[in-house]
């Protein structure tokens, strides 16, 4: 899967040090409503007990800290859109705090979070099949 | 204290980073406590979401792709001369 082309000139930018790009990244990608979970995977409004709760629970994982489960992390990492690959790698990679995140991006707290949520929620969502078959 | 409306599963797994960040007011925080304290599915997820970032702050740096490297330096340099 291939990310938008317009996208592309702007992460050129970025890595030209233009700071400003990633204000632009991060507009187009916030502006995208949809929630970080796919809803499908969960009960309907409509449903008699159970609304809104999980349609199957998440499968088990069986988590392992091998060097083939980080190169999958990575590569999951590496797959996001750039605004959320960016704050993803600086929050949970470098370990970098919100307060400092947001400073050097120039982005609100809220916005910061929505990018890093909705990156933390791919990368699970990606790491599912690895485990959960594991 | 009146009864909180119960957070279901599919809204719980949108908050859980505002959660973490201590972001979600005290009323969503109870909701959120309550109910993974009786729903094994959400517990199980958050844990999972949990190993996820935990996974994410065991990669090297440096095994990141060159080009992402030079991105993430260039956003705080950028920062750092402006100070």
């Amino acid at each position: 899967m291939s990310r938008a082309d317009p996208d592309a000139t702007l992460v050129e930018r970025l890595r030209a040090g233009d700071r400003s790009a990633f204000a632009e990244l991060a507009e187009h990608e916030l502006a995208e409503d949809a929630p970080a979970v796919d809803p499908a995977r969960f009960l309907g409004s409509d449903h008699d007990r159970w609304p809104h709760h999980w349609a199957t629970p998440p499968r088990r994982w069986n988590v392992s800290e091998s060097a083939e489960t980080l190169a999958r992390v990575r590569d999951a990492i590496e797959r996001l859109p750039p605004a959320q690959r960016i704050v993803i790698t600086l929050r949970d990679v470098y370990g970098r705090s919100s307060g400092e995140v947001c400073n050097a991006l120039d982005v609100s707290e809220t916005n910061q979070r929505v990018l890093l949520h909705r990156a933390r929620s791919r990368v699970h969502a990606d790491l599912e099949t690895y485990f959960a078959d594991a | 204290m009146p009864d909180l409306p119960e957070m279901p599963c599919r809204e719980l797994v949108e908050v859980i980073t505002d959660y973490l960040e201590d972001a979600l007011p005290a009323s969503d925080r109870l909701r959120f406590e309550a109910h993974l304290a009786e729903c094994d599915a959400c517990r199980e997820y958050v844990e999972q979401f949990e190993q996820t970032i935990a996974l994410s702050g065991r990669i090297e740096p440096e095994q990141l792709p060159q080009d992402m490297q030079a991105e993430l330096l260039n956003a705080f340099r950028a920062w750092r001369d402006e100070l």
